[in-house]
């Protein structure tokens, strides 16, 4: 299992090595609803941590998909176009957003692991 | 008061029931010092039938377009609407129904709206169209906002040619969002070179045809010249009755669309409502600004409609929304359908025709009137005359005569060395009577 | 995150078993085709005389493709539109209680009026001489309009009430501007509870917001304002009454509060059928108000527009006002059109919506000073008459405690329950009303914010709170089976917004129909 950080705006980063994979998590794509359009940064933009880095939107609402670290773009997940609804389906796997490699790997340190994010969820109910 | 259903008795039963001893308890949140305790200082209410003199007086004062030689024009056309468009306007269902929030009763004004939308597109030949904006200005105006927006440049370049009003409309726009506007020199003769003001810094370069002046404009090499810096290229028109004859915005490269469409379906009307026309590339879509209606299905499967991609909207992104409009212009949009499903193509295409041939007489009749120069070499309904002596005056004097003669210049652009052009409108109206008493009021008038 | 959204998909309930009619059609619930399905393209409803032959002047113009439009002949034309006007609720039907919306009573007198050839025929640039009348009736309007709120001046050109809060707040920029401050108060203080369109006007002229909260009675105190104002702010947008339907008790020492610390204060008006005759916005410190005319003053909102959206000034205010607008010397008026002196300058092509001005004089000459006051105290009344009706069944976010022209609910009431604000809405259009207004405010939890208007006699007033325990009662008993599948008595189903929203089709095209 590759080793997965949350931040508390619900966005995911699934990091190998020195870059990640980014979207956002089950609890978030439960919360929006049916997923209908995902704006997606440019491959090559540079990102700064806790920017806006992208947007999801569902019928009734939009809203900001922040980075989780800094970096840059190297990859986006271009069938999300075609296909917004993998958001909802399988949001770890092919409703991924984009990947990023990191600029500052040490502010992964400032994120939730696995557990600590189950427990931050506890609190949101 | 005849609109009030509630009696006295009534009245008080209900403030019993609400548990309230006086209707001034309900208003108590309201600081005592501030509470109105004298009637406003205006009239009483009137019987309909003194409402309708009291209006019908002031009314009286005007000249009604109908009721004279009319050649006025300049963003804004008399046109005949058949008597069956503003009979169908005023069914309750559409005259007093709101915004289509709830699609499952509100069928018909989606459906509208839609085949709304085809025609835009199709009149334009562009891709896709709104539910309409407020007028042909403001589309104008929105249609920078979202050139800024796709092209996350600043500058809009706007041509000589374009509607003083229109161009007031965006600079003003401009000037508050810190946005940057360079406007070409005003341009009679259509002769202007916008190419050399395009490089990779504009935004949009936005262009009216027919122009305010009255010509035609051939926007193909301008659209290229866009493009090869990535600018986008705004064909903005003030007669929608000129798309039945000339080329479309969209087949000379267009890639928004903005225009006013109140030549079809909506009367004069001192100025408004109007119709804001509004059309894009499809690429564009999630940056169009205004109401979108679309086509789904319902839960047993049959077609519908609804409004949607309504995530772009204000009550929605708020802070973030491609613009702040909730309103649009749904019933002149409504009037303008009805009246284009009624002319047809066939139909449009002969409106235009008549238009265009009725201008060129008209065009042929003031060459001969001395002192007077037609100055286009192409028009479609309207172009500029050249007279001798101030425009304005003759204008009035031609008035005075019973002939609404056309908009001095000078009217729009005060101060900016056209004070000795007006400019003339001549549309499916107008007679051959009309014409003489316009050269006649012209030749009595400029003498 | 906003997870305040509604459920947008239908569900997947089957369909109503019903028989089926073989041109899908149920007696007077007729089905009507695309005007592209039906229409033809040499078929016209304008009969007009080919002109004769002449030589075109278009500059080698002319279009060469075809259009695409179809025709239809007048009898097929009427048949297509009354079929589809089938198809809406309207106020002329029924009741239309949505909040902040102000769905009144649209006299036809209104629409005689507007007709008048010497108001709808006449061009905004003929000569001014001939036009006397109607500029007597703009500055006729812009009197009453001054008097009722006390204020100095109004800007008549705003299009619609978004477009009035773009005047406003440009007025309030160019006012800023003029004092050296542009570039350091660039702050407008804003409530949660606000209009979607308060935040976008004010990003639209670069401003941008500072969100301040209301407090647990539902309205925004003093302190909270005085918190957030400072050097920076160039002022508050309130609604008033606010969007939750109660009056901001502390509205005159913000005003006072803001005004000391430099800045303006707009007021939202969308509500301002509740103080017509009560209270003047002017009184209470307002600097820029815009009115809509289609809500409080009765122009018909046309499914969905055109509007209208004066906008009255305060004094320090008035000098920055837009043009046209009209002045009178005597008994002569004039049009100043073009922007001198601190004026910010033109914001639309022409003089305003002088169409809804006609209708809005004429609702306002109709009432009088008296009748205006009884309306606002009707609309009040009834809004209250509702709460009292269903505050007992229903769940108050606030309290129950008198509310102004509308009165706001929440979904508490629905708890563990498995039904959402949307499905008593759906429910309620097999009644045969039109539903409130659902998930606005966004502050409130499934808001549900209803508003009757002055115009509901008590017996439509009577029929609707019994409809909505009945409803109610209904849920409470378990019988909630059924709301997920309405409305089923619709000319539609619930409609898949998401599907429409995720392949977005949003014209006719000749190629594939989706057939019903």
């Amino acid at each position: 299992m590759a080793n997965i950080r949350y931040t508390r705006d619900h966005e995911y980063i699934a990091i190998d090595g020195e870059a990640g994979t980014v979207g956002i998590t089950d609890h978030a794509q439960k919360a929006l609803g049916d997923i209908v359009y995902v704006e997606l940064p440019a491959v090559g933009a540079i990102v700064a941590r806790a920017e806006q880095a992208a947007v999801v939107e569902s019928v009734k609402a939009a809203s900001d998909v922040f980075a989780p670290v800094s970096g840059e773009v190297i990859a986006i997940n271009s069938a999300l176009e075609k296909q917004p609804g993998a958001v909802n389906e399988d949001p770890l796997g092919n409703g991924w957003f984009y990947r990023l490699q990191l600029s500052n790997p040490s502010e992964l340190e400032g994120l939730m692991d696995e557990a600590a994010y189950a427990a931050y969820l506890e609190t949101l109910d | 008061m005849r609109f009030l259903p509630h009696t006295h008795e009534e009245r008080l039963d209900m403030l019993g029931a609400v548990g309230a001893p006086t209707i001034d308890s309900l208003f108590a949140a309201i600081p005592v010092d501030k509470r109105l305790t004298q009637p406003l200082n205006l009239p009483r209410g009137k019987s309909e039938a003194e409402v309708a003199r009291a209006l019908g007086r002031m009314a009286a004062k005007n000249t009604a377009a109908d009721t004279v030689p009319f050649f006025v024009g300049c963003g804004a056309y008399k046109h005949h609407i058949p008597a069956s468009v503003d009979h169908l306007i005023q069914r309750s269902e559409f005259l007093t129904s709101y915004t289509p929030y709830q699609p499952e009763i509100a069928q018909g004004t989606l459906q509208v709206l839609f085949e709304f939308q085809t025609q835009t597109a199709m009149l334009t030949g562009m891709e896709v169209a709104n539910a309409s904006m407020y007028d042909g200005s403001t589309a104008a105006v929105e249609a920078v906002l979202m050139a800024h927006r796709i092209s996350r440049r600043r500058k809009a370049v706007l041509s000589g040619g374009l509607h003083p009003h229109y161009a007031q409309a965006i600079q003003t726009m401009s000037q508050m969002a810190g946005d940057e506007v360079v406007s070409m020199p005003w341009d009679v003769h259509a002769s202007e070179d916008i190419s050399a003001q395009i490089d990779a810094s504009v935004s949009c370069v936005v262009a009216q045809t027919p122009d305010v002046w009255g010509n035609p404009r051939d926007l193909t090499e301008l659209a290229n010249a866009c493009h090869r810096h990535g600018a986008l290229l705004i064909v903005v028109f003030t007669e929608a009755v000129s798309l039945g004859l000339l080329r479309a915005p969209g087949a000379i490269g267009a890639d928004i669309v903005a225009g006013e469409g109140q030549s079809i379906g909506t009367a004069l009307n001192f100025g408004g409502p109007y119709l804001g026309l509004f059309a894009a590339r499809q690429t564009h879509v999630r940056q169009m600004p205004g109401r979108l209606a679309g086509e789904t299905k319902d839960a047993a499967g049959r077609r519908g409609f609804v409004l949607t991609l309504s995530t772009r909207e204000q009550h929605i992104r708020r802070e973030k929304a491609t613009s702040n409009i909730c309103t649009n212009s749904g019933l002149c949009a409504l009037a303008f359908s009805i009246h284009l499903s009624l002319l047809g193509e066939v139909g449009l295409r002969r409106l235009a025709r008549v238009n265009h041939a009725n201008a060129v007489k008209l065009a042929d009749m003031l060459a001969r009137v001395p002192n007077v120069d037609v100055l286009n070499r192409s028009f479609f309904n309207e172009f500029t005359l050249r007279v001798k002596g101030d425009a304005a005056a003759i204008v009035e004097r031609m008035a005075a005569r019973g002939v609404l003669g056309g908009v001095p210049v000078s009217r729009l652009l005060p101060n900016a060395g056209f004070d000795n052009l007006i400019l003339v409108a001549n549309t499916e109206v107008n007679t051959d009577d009309d014409r003489a008493a316009l050269v006649a009021a012209l030749e009595g008038a400029a003498s | 995150m906003n997870n305040q959204g509604r459920p947008t998909a239908t569900d997947t309930a089957p369909p109503r078993a019903a028989k089926k009619t073989f041109t899908t059609n149920r007696a007077l619930q007729l089905e009507e085709p695309l005007i592209f399905e039906h229409g033809r393209p040499d078929v016209t409803g304008v009969d007009l005389d080919e002109p004769e032959t002449f030589a075109s002047r278009l500059g080698g113009l002319e279009r060469e493709e075809t259009i695409g439009l179809p025709g239809l002949s007048e009898p097929e034309a009427l048949r297509h539109y009354v079929r589809l006007s089938q198809k809406n609720y309207s106020i002329d039907a029924g009741i239309y209680p949505l909040g902040s919306c102000t769905m009144k009573h649209n006299p036809r007198i209104n629409e005689a009026m507007a007709r008048l050839p010497g108001f709808a025929d006449i061009h905004p640039l003929q000569p001014q001489s001939t036009v006397q009348g109607a500029l007597e009736l703009i500055d006729t309007l812009a009197h009453w309009l001054m008097e009722m709120t006390g204020t100095h001046a109004v800007a008549m050109p705003p299009k619609a009430g978004a477009h009035g809060e773009l005047c406003g707040l440009m007025a309030i920029r160019a006012a800023i501007d003029a004092r050296g401050e542009a570039s350091t108060r660039k702050i407008v203080l804003a409530p949660d509870s606000a209009h979607g369109t308060n935040p976008a006007t004010a990003a639209m002229v670069g401003f941008s917001v500072r969100s301040i909260p209301a407090g647990a009675d539902g309205v925004v105190a003093v302190e909270s304002v005085r918190a957030a104002l400072g050097p920076d702010v160039a002022a508050i947008m309130l609604t008033n009454p606010n969007t939750c339907g109660l009056f901001e008790r502390d509205i005159v020492q913000i005003a006072e509060a803001v005004r000391e610390a430099g800045g303006y204060f707009y007021c939202d008006g969308a509500n301002f059928n509740a103080l017509m005759g009560k209270a003047r916005p002017g009184d209470l410190g307002v600097d820029a108000m815009h009115i809509n005319l289609h809500k409080t003053f009765s122009t018909p909102h046309g499914g969905g527009g055109p509007g209208a959206g004066p906008v009255v000034l305060s004094e320090r205010l008035a000098p920055f006002a837009p043009v046209p607008f009209v002045v009178r010397n005597n008994d002569a008026y004039a049009l100043r059109e073009q922007a001198s002196g601190q004026s910010f300058g033109r914001m639309t092509a022409f003089h305003g919506q002088m169409g809804m001005f006609v209708r809005a004089l004429s609702f306002m000459l109709s009432h009088g000073s008296d009748g205006l006051r009884q309306a606002s105290e009707d609309a009040v009344l009834n809004a209250n008459y509702i709460r009292a009706g269903l505050a007992d069944i229903l769940s108050s976010p606030f309290g129950d405690r008198p509310c102004m022209h509308e009165v706001l609910f929440d979904d508490k009431w629905l708890d563990g329950t498995g039904l959402t604000m949307l499905d008593i809405a759906k429910a309620l259009i097999d009644e045969g009303f039109h539903p409130m207004t659902m998930y606005f405010p966004l502050v409130v939890h499934g808001a549900m914010l209803i508003e009757p208007t002055e115009s509901e006699s008590l017996a439509s007033l009577n029929l609707f709170i019994a409809t909505v325990r009945d409803v109610a009662f209904r849920i409470q008993r378990g019988e909630t089976e059924a709301f997920h599948a309405a409305p089923i008595f619709a000319p539609r189903q619930r409609l898949d917004e998401t599907r429409a929203a995720r392949n977005p089709v949003l014209r006719w095209t000749a190629r594939k129909p989706i057939r019903g």
